[in-house]
């Protein structure tokens, strides 16, 4: 199969996958209590005034047309209004999700940059201390609540020692919010850090199976020495199946955001998200579901192609 | 029409086979470890009430915030009730929602990756890609939406954590499901006229118990600590009931003033009971020497 037919089965999988979603999302629009209308007139409202807000809104067509005006809607970008804040969700969305990409992404790239080279350099080291030592610290940061963590890491490093500021940068923008990068140093850590434990860990495995294959043992016996060996042939070789993985932490990797915001307070998706849960604003959450499953959707896909692009082995379309 | 059929699996060879398994479990230090740490944490919570009572329904304005000590071996926290009490109480509903999650996810992923799996074609592209889909939904939103519907009791709160923990078991028993197939003891036992409810009950499913089991701690492991993001988000149990994760986020605020006493056992709890949990899978998948890495 060649590269334009890969891409676009992929694509089309992923076309499935998004509907999927747009399905689960719409079934959860209509499954609240009482349906859109109780959500925003609220509990007082009288059974005429729900009769005419659903008639005026289209919630007194069958499903099936609900659905497809739905759809139309989102083919537009449009992803209702807030029930609380006044304002469009994508509007709200476009105005947070910046914020929110410059935590995930950068706890995402620092996972990769730090798992990777660590969980190599665990595998030429296999069962000494060192290795031992790090695989320790690596299931206790998988272990440890991403908010226990956080606050340890204010006590100790905004307390105790005054390096990084406790809070969050609070810039309206994503530029602004990069322009105190000081404060994004605790909350990117945070994130982090059971990610690195997860990354390090498979790329350990990953590469002590490779040191193991016979074109290893070729290579040694070629004279190809130690440190060119495993930066030169093995991390091509280990990094296919982190790589595959690494798309599926992109909903992790917002999961966590969520938690973060909160504990640094920072204006981004998930305290738009927290804030909305609180307030029954289902517009606003399912918006938010609905782009966080697509990015991840994208995210699965990239890392697929990034897959079949590193591993020869890899022959574009089986899958 | 009906043909009697022999019984295909061979019971001494797996017997000896469990218990290689079983030895090779116990010389891992590291699990066996992590057995005695699930069993004391399970003891503490379970049994030590027992030992030492404490009333953990009203508060106690004249008790709150003492530093450990005689009588409050943990102190006490901001509405006077006995830590170490709390830490037991805790440790209940943490232990029991995470286990019962963790089962409960693999029970639904098991069912839905052996039919996918087994079945193949068509049914098994439409059931995996709905797994893609529900993968792509962070559980922890989804979690918040359903609680912004409904405030979840004990029961409730394991069978949500179960209903978003069981995508990424279906996909592990349906990889398996999908050699075991086409082995040919099940191709044999097809042809002699054994239904397929025959071949996925007693055949597939017992073949990939070892892989169940192994995921199946995993997802405990996860699911403890998705009990303590619950809390922390303000989803969990409510007051005077708790659970290590809300004991946690409570002392959040404390910590700041030094009563570490507030933060530092349920934190050491969770750490202790998920590495644990991470430990015996590890053990185990070893023992039965299966592949994947985690």
């Amino acid at each position: 199969m060649t590269w334009p037919s890969f891409l676009i089965r992929r694509l089309l999988q992923a076309l499935v996958v998004i509907l999927l979603i747009t399905v689960v999302v719409f079934g959860l629009l209509h499954s609240l209590p009482g349906g859109p209308a109780r959500g925003i007139l609220g509990a007082q409202a009288t059974p005429d005034q729900i009769a005419a807000f659903n008639a005026e809104q289209g919630l007194d067509q069958p499903v099936p047309a609900q659905y497809l005006a739905y759809l139309g809607d989102l083919v537009t970008g449009d992803l209702g209004e807030s029930y609380t804040l006044n304002s469009s969700v994508s509007g709200l969305i476009t105005e947070r999700l910046p914020k929110t990409l410059v935590i995930t992404a950068g706890s995402g790239l620092l996972a990769l940059l730090v798992g990777i080279p660590l969980g190599m350099w665990q595998a030429a080291r296999r069962n000494r201390l060192a290795d031992q030592v790090i695989t320790g610290v690596s299931m206790i940061a998988y272990s440890t609540p991403a908010f226990f963590l956080g606050l340890l890491l204010i006590i100790a490093f905004s307390l105790n020692l005054p390096w990084f500021p406790s809070q969050a940068p609070q810039g309206a923008s994503a530029g602004a919010v990069l322009a105190e990068p000081a404060g994004l140093v605790l909350p990117i850590l945070t994130g982090a850090a059971a990610m690195i434990a997860v990354f390090s860990r498979y790329m350990r495995g990953a590469t002590l199976d490779n040191l193991n294959q016979d074109y290893v043992r070729t290579a040694r016996a070629g004279g190809t020495g130690g440190s060119r060996l495993l930066w030169g042939h093995v991390l091509r070789n280990s990094l296919t199946p982190v790589v595959a993985m690494a798309g599926y932490y992109v909903p992790v990797a917002f999961g966590g955001a969520l938690v973060v915001e909160q504990l640094f307070n920072y204006p981004g998706m998930g305290l738009l998200f927290w804030s909305a849960a609180q307030s029954s604003d289902f517009p606003v959450l399912l918006g938010c579901i609905l782009v966080i499953s697509v990015a991840t959707v994208v995210g699965t896909l990239l890392a697929d192609i990034a897959q079949a692009l590193i591993d020869p082995r890899v022959k574009v379309g089986q899958s | 029409m009906s043909v009697p059929i022999p019984e295909l699996t061979a019971d001494p060879a797996t017997r000896t086979e469990f218990s290689r398994a079983v030895r090779r479990f116990t010389r891992n230090r590291l699990a066996v470890a992590g057995v005695i740490v699930v069993l004391a944490l399970a003891a503490l919570s379970f049994l030590g009430p027992l030992v030492h009572s404490t009333d953990q329904v009203h508060t106690d304005l004249t008790q709150v915030n003492l530093s450990p000590g005689s009588g409050h071996p943990l102190g006490t926290d901001a509405v006077g009730f006995d830590q170490l009490g709390r830490l037991m109480l805790g440790g209940q509903l943490s232990l029991m929602v995470g286990v019962c999650a963790g089962i409960l996810a693999m029970l639904l992923g098991t069912v839905w990756g052996a039919v996918a799996g087994y079945a193949g074609g068509w049914v098994d592209t439409v059931m995996m890609r709905i797994v893609d889909a529900g993968i792509a939904i962070p559980a922890l939103l989804l979690l918040l939406i359903v609680s912004a519907i409904w405030t979840p009791g004990t029961l409730g709160l394991i069978v949500i954590l179960g209903l978003v923990s069981w995508l990424v078991p279906s996909r592990l028993v349906r990889a398996e499901t999908l050699t075991l197939a086409s082995r040919d003891y099940v191709l044999t036992m097809r042809a002699m006229g054994g239904g397929h409810t025959r071949a996925i009950g007693r055949h597939i499913l017992p073949n990939s118990l070892s892989t169940i089991v192994v995921a199946a701690t995993f997802q405990i492991a996860d699911a403890i600590l998705l009990v303590a993001y619950v809390s922390y988000l303000g989803l969990g149990v409510q007051s005077p009931d708790t659970d290590w994760g809300g004991m946690l986020s409570q002392g959040l605020d404390a910590a700041f003033s030094g009563r570490w006493w507030l933060i530092a056992p349920p934190g050491i709890a969770i750490i202790l009971v998920v590495c644990a949990f991470n430990a015996i899978g590890d053990g185990l998948r070893d023992a039965f020497e299966i592949g994947g890495r985690r």
